[in-house]
């Protein structure tokens, strides 16, 4: 009897989630699935595959062929692009903590009928279309741009400052949209943070560091956690701010993906390092829910 | 004479982190506001200020590109948030308050998917996938980007409307039960009633989601298929007039009065 209770619970459970599942499975899984496939096919004349199986894309993500002498060396374009990645997406999430941790405190501390006015500040940005915050921040860097003006018009600078198209201008960008996602989980975590512990650490005569150290951070270390993967794996992936702070030259993974299946024509060499990109995302993910469970078992 | 004045003591008070705050809060404002103000430039430049005029949003609104991008904007937006709305109710009555049971992990992955996945690796597998169905088929079509943006939209509508089903009392369809309602007639009555707020913030929140994408779109379209965002990436390539700030500005007010919507759906009744 409770038996077959539990088999038609399942069954109407899988039965009511069919279409989104079928839905997802035709354009989200299925579709990560053939780019698997490509990544191990040989590239088109102009542009797709040739069905002919082939390691080649996996090799030219490292190497290059001279194609005078057919000698093998490092793809030094590339690792460039990946370095450049990883770096800056390291830094952006840095520099989101370094100004997203001092306004999520702002916000959690300020007296509760002012705070959901504060957190609805933050959250206009976070909802706003991304490509028009880029827009926005690059109207600011530009060579003649408000920044520029600002800066000449009270006598700092006698030249303008030419950030954009350098990795300055997409660290400043991708810093600037992403800001949200660090302050929104921090500012969870703080606003779960038990005071009567802080309380407790300035009556044993802890300093206002030591409090910071010993007994905030590792309190709302959940939340830091959150907001760094939710910064981090958005920042490697990312296109549109490269593109446009970045120019042409100053490539991000994301970007020279695209290029792959645009000017470049090489569809397998775009699915390996679409692959890879996917994988670095993947072990950012487990870190985030084995230190998450971690931090549970703990606390 | 001079007497010190001193400060209480605040146990929640960091030092520089207000200013620093305060700092943020300008950072993140001032691009954004100085873009809405240059919306309003009389002058060809978005540089240099040439007294106020209507003139960059008269000059949009006449654009015959964008009359088009903002009409296709919203037919996939609409299509998409409400396929994806439906679907995703359905998936959240299907996947709480029945238990767990075999599989229940492998569908929470399929709905996160376009979560974690990112979105040019995403975009880069749907244009492989749509450029061979389009050559095989000829039809290119909307239903193409309807379709992406259906499957992305997903989780976005589900995690509301899954929020709202578990915070739900169970007595009332329990109740209607027992007065002899049949499963549909007690859903349509009782559990539908219920859920609808949280129906409608799934749906809005898949709505400004679709509205805003950039990159699969970008991928997914066909010649000729600009959404509202992509012809904005387009003149972003070239010179850029005020024109953009002049859509920028109405898309942000759209964003701004969709969420406020938003925030009086979910907002708890005390």
């Amino acid at each position: 009897m409770s038996m077959d209770m539990d088999r038609k619970r399942a069954r109407d459970g899988w039965l009511l989630s069919a279409p989104a599942l079928v839905l997802l499975i035709l354009a989200a899984s299925g579709p990560l699935l053939i780019v698997v496939i490509y990544a191990f096919l040989t590239p088109g004349e102009y542009s797709g595959i040739v069905w002919d199986f082939s390691l080649k894309a996996w090799f030219q993500v490292l190497f290059e062929r001279d194609i005078f002498d057919q000698t093998v060396s490092f793809a030094d374009a590339h690792l460039t692009i990946f370095w450049r990645s990883v770096r800056l997406s390291l830094v952006t999430t840095l520099l989101t903590f370094v100004f997203g941790f001092p306004t999520a405190w702002f916000i959690a501390t300020r007296p509760p009928n002012q705070r959901a006015m504060w957190l609805f500040l933050i959250t206009i940005p976070f909802w706003t279309n991304l490509l028009i915050r880029t827009f926005a921040i690059m109207e600011v860097i530009r060579l003649d741009g408000i920044l520029n003006n600002a800066l000449m018009g009270i006598g700092l600078l006698s030249e303008p400052l030419r950030i954009m198209y350098t990795d300055t201008a997409v660290l400043i960008g991708m810093t600037y949209v992403y800001l949200p996602l660090m302050v929104l989980p921090l500012f969870a975590a703080i606003d779960r943070l038990d005071f009567r512990l802080v309380e407790a650490g300035y009556d044993l005569y802890a300093t206002r560091w030591q409090v910071l150290r010993r007994i905030i951070l590792p309190i709302i270390k959940p939340g830091i956690i959150a907001g760094s993967i939710l910064v981090f794996v958005p920042s490697l992936g990312a296109y549109v701010t490269p593109r446009l702070l970045g120019g042409g030259k100053k490539m991000m993974i994301g970007n020279f993906i695209e290029l792959q299946f645009g000017a470049g024509r090489n569809w397998p060499l775009g699915s390996a390092l679409s692959l890879i990109l996917l994988l670095i995302v993947g072990i950012a993910l487990i870190f985030y829910v084995r230190a998450s469970t971690r931090s549970d078992a703990n606390g | 004479m001079a007497e010190r004045k001193r400060r209480r003591f605040s146990i929640t008070a960091l030092p520089g982190f207000s200013t620093l705050a305060i700092v943020t809060f300008l950072v993140l404002y001032v691009p954004i506001v100085t873009m809405v103000v240059y919306s309003f430039n009389a002058s060809m430049s978005v540089a240099v200020w040439g007294g106020f005029s209507l003139e960059w949003y008269v000059y949009a609104w006449n654009n015959t590109l964008v009359q088009e991008a903002t009409v296709r904007s919203v037919i996939i937006a609409v299509c998409a948030s409400g396929i994806a709305t439906t679907v995703a109710t359905m998936a959240a009555l299907g996947t709480t308050r029945r238990g767990r049971y075999k599989g229940q992990t492998i569908i929470y992955l399929l709905i996160n998917q376009p979560l974690m996945v990112p979105e040019i690796v995403t975009a880069v597998a749907l244009l492989i996938v749509f450029a061979s169905i389009k050559v095989a088929t000829g039809y290119t079509g909307l239903a193409y980007l309807i379709i992406a943006h259906s499957a992305f939209c997903i989780p976005f509508a589900y995690l509301p409307i899954r929020a709202r089903l578990e915070g739900m009392d169970l007595t009332l369809e329990i109740a209607s039960a027992d007065l002899y309602a049949s499963p549909w007639r007690a859903f349509r009555r009782v559990t539908l009633p219920l859920l609808a707020p949280g129906i409608a913030a799934g749906a809005m929140l898949a709505f400004v989601i679709s509205l805003d994408d950039v990159i699969i779109t970008e991928f997914v379209k066909s010649a000729g298929q600009d959404t509202l965002p992509t012809y904005m990436l387009g003149q972003l390539r070239r010179a850029v007039t005020p024109e953009v700030n002049a859509i920028s500005t109405a898309l942000l007010v759209l964003t701004v009065l969709l969420l406020t919507l938003f925030y009086l759906l979910t907002r708890r009744r005390d």
